[in-house]
């Protein structure tokens, strides 16, 4: 035999597939992976289902089986051992959807949110095409429709007063308008920082650091007694226009660092080739530069969203109905008294507010994806 | 030949391309452009070559405005170069640019990247602009990438894709920046054929380069720059057979071997 029939190699049958074996597919394989890689991983999965099995038979049990779910007044939820009066929730339910605004205008109310939430859907859904009429629709002609179905104007429809709107719906108007107002103006308080030109920079370095520098309290103390001094009388902003100013100027300041943040990270051959090709400085930015700045932005802009729809609880103070408010409110009703009534509120809020918010996580993560998909290696 | 690029032809005439007289640039105390003179005829290639810092990048970017400088004129295609942001804009129309890492849009396909200017800049409409698009893409040999991303082709592709992207402005001058330092050693030549491609074609080119093979096949004249300064110009022919200027004779002799 030669050497070379020793090292040499040619294939005569080709090599099959053989199914995996069960270290690497299937539920071991998972665990193992997953659950139990080291010594140390398997201790603390352990030591999570104790705190599970320790936790949550309690917590379902306070929610679900010794809940009371109907009843015509707190005397059924009173009885000792019972869990959440989820009744009293139910009674209470429009009572914290619209706080006072009046029982027989409430369509209006619920003909706005579900427009709104139409229109949301719309927008933020990729596949449902003209986002361009959408936004038209969204951004000019849904302020102006919403503003004549809940507000109503004289002979059309009957005005409702700001100081009876209360609720679930104030809490999502002031989440909107500062969402809405806070993305464009915090846009172009960052450009403005990174402009060339000295006023432009100073007036914005200016605001978004004074505004950073006090607390969100503050600003709508001032936004509800200053605002008024700066105009004539006739013109003073409504009671809720004053904290939808306020928050919507405190998230801006927010929001334009986080843009900041985006620009920076942005290449500066980006700029020069958008440049080197005639674009204007406008152009450039709209089409080159924020649409990448801003995705790669997004966990940090939804951030700040989350922040400021939780925030929006803080309206409480300078007197607005919102959500977290009319449930404070309601939990002292005498006819519904008892030791689990304001537990029960308070969770219900807990509920509303968690699920509002993971969802907008959610939405981010998926529009993350969808957007990075097919660019970058 | 030499003698006459240096010497100032001070009035613009119609068959000049690009004009720069004494141009001087500092960074803070640093003088980094120091009296460039260089005048570009119509249909003229110049390969610019020179060590590391030598401002042979920051010379062409001052063309297009890419880099302001504090001293001199510079002339494109009759327009004189001033602060006027309209101005500069109407130059950087005319004036393509290839840059070292191609700059290509990531977040747009191959095909909306050479369409965005021509639609938003030239205000083309976007079918004539399409149609433009896929005639130079094919000229480049990558019509069938149209509808992928950047990060989807291999360097030398993403380059060509940058040649034609600038190409579709209908640009009268096209500067290229290092095209090709920042590829594999297997794209390089792709992208040189591209671009000696387009100078049969008769584009007035200017080119920081270190292809000396590029530079002695289709360039009419090169600039060796050192330390700022505009240090020989010469045919080819004479730049590497017979360079006149001691530096010139170390500089290729560190990259001839």
């Amino acid at each position: 035999m030669s050497d070379a029939a020793s090292t040499a190699f040619v294939r005569t049958q080709e090599a099959r597939s053989l199914p995996a074996p069960l270290t690497v597919r299937g539920a071991p394989a998972w665990l193992k992976e997953n659950l139990f890689s080291t010594p140390m991983s398997g201790l603390l999965t352990l030591g999570s289902i104790l705190l599970i099995l320790w936790i949550v038979p309690d917590i379902v049990r306070y929610l679900f089986i010794d809940a009371v779910w109907s009843a015509p007044d707190g005397a059924a939820c009173r009885a000792p051992g019972t869990g959440a009066c989820w009744a009293y929730v139910a009674r209470k339910f429009s009572f914290f959807m619209y706080g006072s605004y009046p029982r027989d205008e409430v369509w209006r109310v619920d003909l706005t949110l579900v427009l709104g939430a139409a229109l949301v859907v719309w927008l933020l859904v990729p596949r449902i095409p003209r986002k361009a009429l959408g936004s038209l629709l969204f951004f000019v002609v849904y302020p102006v429709v919403a503003f004549v179905l809940l507000r109503g104007v004289a002979g059309v429809l009957p005005v409702v007063e700001t100081n009876l709107w209360g609720g679930v719906f104030v809490s999502l108007l002031v989440a909107t308008v500062g969402i809405v107002v806070s993305l464009p103006l915090g846009i172009v308080l960052a450009l403005g920082r990174r402009s060339k030109l000295p006023f432009v920079k100073f007036v914005c370095v200016v605001f978004i650091e004074f505004v950073r520098g006090v607390p969100l309290i503050t600003v709508l103390f001032m936004a509800n007694t200053m605002l008024p001094l700066f105009v004539p009388q006739q013109w003073t902003p409504d009671r809720l226009l004053r904290p939808l100013i306020g928050i919507s100027l405190f998230a801006a300041a927010y929001m334009a660092e986080t843009v900041r943040g985006g620009l920076q990270a942005m290449p500066k051959g980006q700029f020069e080739g958008a440049m080197a090709l005639g674009l204007g400085y406008w152009q450039m930015m709209r089409l080159i530069i924020l649409p990448q700045a801003l995705t790669t932005v997004i966990p940090g802009i939804v951030n700040s969203f989350i922040s400021l729809f939780k925030d929006t609880t803080l309206v409480a103070i300078v007197g607005i109905f919102d959500f977290l408010r009319a449930v404070d409110t309601a939990r002292l009703d005498p006819v519904w008294a008892g030791p689990t009534i304001s537990t029960t509120g308070y969770v219900f809020a807990a509920i509303f507010y968690w699920v509002f918010c993971f969802t907008m996580s959610r939405y981010s993560q998926m529009l993350e994806r969808k957007l990075s998909a097919g660019r970058r290696r | 030949m030499a003698a006459d690029a240096l010497i100032k032809t001070t009035p613009v005439t119609n068959d000049i391309a690009v004009d720069l007289v004494g141009v001087n640039k500092w960074y803070g105390d640093f003088h980094v452009l120091r009296d460039v003179n260089l005048t570009v005829k119509r249909g003229e290639k110049i390969v610019i070559c020179g060590p590391s810092g030598s401002g042979k990048s920051t010379t062409i970017r001052c063309i297009n405005r890419l880099e302001e400088y504090q001293k001199g004129r510079i002339v494109v295609d009759g327009i004189e170069l001033t602060n006027d942001l309209k101005r500069i804009d109407e130059i950087r129309r005319d004036v393509g640019m290839v840059f070292q890492h191609f700059n290509l849009f990531p977040h747009l396909t191959v095909l909306e990247n050479l369409t965005l200017a021509p639609i938003w800049v030239r205000k083309t409409p976007q079918k004539d602009a399409e149609e433009i698009a896929m005639h130079y893409l094919k000229r480049v040999k990558i019509p069938e990438q149209a509808n992928k991303y950047p990060g989807q082709l291999s360097g030398g592709q993403q380059q060509r894709v940058a040649i034609a992207r600038s190409l579709c402005m209908a640009p009268k001058i096209m500067m290229f920046d290092e095209p090709t330092s920042a590829l594999d050693p297997e794209m390089v030549k792709e992208v040189l054929d591209t671009m000696v491609q387009l100078a049969h074609d008769g584009m007035t080119m200017l080119c920081v380069t270190h292809e000396m093979g590029f530079a002695r096949q289709v360039a009419d004249r090169v600039v060796f720059m050192d330390r700022g300064e505009v240090v020989e110009i010469n045919t080819p022919e004479a730049f590497f057979t017979n360079p006149q200027h001691e530096r010139t004779r170390l500089f290729l002799g560190q990259i001839l071997h």
